[in-house]
């Protein structure tokens, strides 16, 4: 298991987080078998202050699974950006993660993109498990 | 005729890759069961251990979200379908302590009962409190320094929105001079004790809400115990001693300090003591001089000004709870009801604070009327009552020198408005602000007794004359209040 991003991907993520400093940035990762073609972001709907959360709407949700499949293409998981925090899964992203998606996490250390890792919920939620993140 | 349930993304490798699954029941609960019967896998992903939907777990009926019609309760007919909609949310952990209460949401939390969603609906409708944040609210807890004029909106306020523990610190009897502004309490109250009063406004407002009232005189002695219990302190108080009090026992709890205070057209607001932002003392590292600034009962308010400000902190608790929006942490909002103008200044937590700072040298509570400059209470003497100091004399001691033929000189040092309301006869109108130019016009020769509404004006103004000369001079203890009370009841109170 692993995920691949094709070549400019990663640069989109970390400008995105860059351009929401110090708030949370999120967006969606579509593409096919593992390889993400397309980066979407999203606005971050979180009431609960954006600088350390996010939450993209149910509406926002479905337009990025209309988008998947309009494209001939999957909704593969979510990024986001845990700015001046390290890019590893909290406590509540694991309460809110879904299965099989990729969750990819950007740290953005004072406004600038540095590393970038990529997560999936085990089956029996009790954690999250690290994936290879790999650049094409 | 079966229904159809539309499959997140995520989810359809439980149904075998398929993007919807034709299920049966009358409800959405029914058919939901049907679907977690079929593919097994899902069910921890929808519901908790508890049997309830996740948080972040959307269903829709066609295109409406079901917690606007009945929740799984919902009737659904042939050919509705239903969407499972996944919220997708995460961030960065905020600190332990927080992150803790994150994952406690699903399962420690209180439920709410059928009656409890009915009346908070239009709380539930918004996203940013919605049922995670009313069960937070039910979980949250605040203790309010007061049961007066700022005490009562925000207490009221508070117990609507279904905090779930609302504690009151007073001692106080309901007076008919608290009716102009404490909402608590009604012309009925008067003569009750103000918890009392307090309560009984509270819980017929709210009776979901646990209402916890502690009839005592917050002190050095008690305050730490008291704080430990709740979640956010909200300080109604309206004397310099008390204020230092809360917000030392705020930071040395660290419990979040809703602040306010009123004085006559102005308000201020802030939130004191969080962890980062700063306290009270970081803005006022000292008291004022004892009498320098007056309080309400002396310099007035009008009764409309707490409510901004007491509802002010009301807002402040819930979103501190909640943990939305911006709080009024390191700014300090000034309101001035007059020119009806908000204006905020900004706050740094001080380094060099003797509290919170990095070095902080009050390290527990300390002797706040000692600090702030006011006197000790008189001591008492054993079999005589109260004993008076030499620099002061009492009402009834006054009227017996007045009876006795004595002349004493009486100052009264308030200002003309309240000089208008009641006086004792034969005194000389002096407000405290013009004495330092007027003073000349006192006999040097004669005892003089300087008097105000309760006292504390005019020991500044004997401790002025002292300074200038003065010799014979005395302060009436408590003022034309306590005149009224023991020796001329005929005069009206304010």
């Amino acid at each position: 298991m692993g995920l691949m991003l094709q070549p400019g991907i990663s640069d989109a993520i970390g400008r995105h987080g860059a351009e929401t400093y110090p708030n949370e940035c999120c967006g969606a990762l579509i593409g096919r078998d593992g390889v993400v073609t397309a980066a979407y972001a999203l606005p971050n709907t979180t009431e609960e202050g954006p600088r350390r959360r996010f939450l993209v709407r149910p509406d926002d949700y479905r337009d990025a699974e209309r988008q998947a499949s309009d494209a001939g293409a999957e909704l593969l998981g979510f990024y986001h950006s845990h700015p001046d925090h390290p890019a590893q899964p909290s406590q509540f992203d694991l309460d809110h993660a879904w299965p099989f998606f990729s969750y990819i996490i950007v740290s953005v250390q004072k406004g600038e993109p540095r590393d970038m890792t990529s997560w999936r919920l085990r089956e029996d939620r009790s954690a999250f498990d690290e994936e290879d993140l790999t650049h094409a | 005729m079966p229904n159809t349930i539309h499959i997140p993304t995520p989810l359809r490798p439980f149904t075998d890759k398929k993007e919807s699954v034709d299920v049966s029941g009358g409800t959405v609960g029914e058919l939901l069961t049907d679907l977690t019967k079929r593919y097994e896998g899902l069910r921890r992903h929808l519901y908790t251990d508890e049997g309830r939907l996740r948080n972040f777990v959307n269903v829709y009926l066609n295109d409406e979200d079901i917690r606007y019609l009945q929740r799984e309760q919902t009737p659904v007919k042939p050919g509705d379908t239903l969407s499972i909609v996944p919220s997708v949310a995460g961030g960065a952990p905020v600190t332990a302590e927080r992150a803790q209460k994150g994952a406690a949401v699903d399962s420690s939390l209180p439920d709410l009962s059928p009656e409890e969603i009915q009346r908070y609906s239009r709380h539930l409708i918004m996203p940013e409190v919605g049922m995670d944040g009313q069960r937070r609210l039910k979980a949250g807890s605040v203790l309010c320094i007061g049961a007066g004029g700022l005490g009562s909106p925000a207490a009221m306020y508070l117990a609507a929105a279904g905090l779930g523990r609302i504690g009151i610190v007073d001692f106080d009897v309901v007076d008919f001079s608290n009716l102009q502004r404490q909402l608590l309490h009604g012309t009925p109250d008067v003569g009750r004790s103000k918890l009392a009063s307090a309560k009984d406004r509270l819980q017929a407002l709210n009776p979901h809400v646990q209402v916890d009232t502690y009839e005592t005189l917050l002190s050095s002695q008690n305050a730490l115990d008291l704080f430990a219990d709740y979640d956010v302190i909200l300080d109604g108080t309206d004397n310099f001693p008390t204020r230092y009090l809360v917000n030392d026992a705020c930071v040395l709890t660290g419990k979040p300090n809703a602040y306010g205070s009123i004085f006559r057209f102005e308000g201020q607001a802030s939130v004191f003591a969080t962890k980062d932002g700063p306290c009270y003392r970081c803005l006022y590292p000292e008291p004022p001089p004892p009498g320098l600034v007056p309080s309400c009962a002396e310099g007035g308010v009008l009764g409309v000004l707490p409510g901004i400000i007491g509802v002010i902190q009301a807002t402040e608790t819930v979103k501190l709870i909640l943990g939305i929006g911006e709080p009024l942490i390191g700014r300090f909002m000034i309101y001035d009801a007059l020119k009806m103008r908000f204006r905020e200044l900004k706050l740094k937590k001080d380094p060099e604070c003797p509290v919170c700072g990095t070095n902080p040298t009050v390290t527990k509570l300390i002797d706040y009327e000692q600090f702030c400059g006011m006197r000790p209470e008189p001591q008492q003497a054993q079999g005589t009552g109260a004993a008076v100091s030499d620099w002061e004399i009492t009402p009834v001691d006054l009227k017996k020198k007045l009876d006795a033929g004595e002349t004493p000189f009486i100052l009264d040092v308030r200002e003309p408005n309240e000089y208008q309301i009641n006086r004792i006869p034969g005194s000389t109108l002096i407000p405290l602000g013009e004495l330092p130019r007027r003073y000349q016009e006192l006999p040097r020769d004669r005892e003089i007794v300087t008097q105000c509404k309760m006292g504390g004006r005019s020991a500044k103004a004997m401790d002025f004359l002292k300074s200038v000369g003065f010799t014979n001079v005395k302060n009436l203890r408590g003022g034309i209040l306590e005149w009224i009370d023991k020796v001329d009841p005929s005069q009206p109170k304010y």
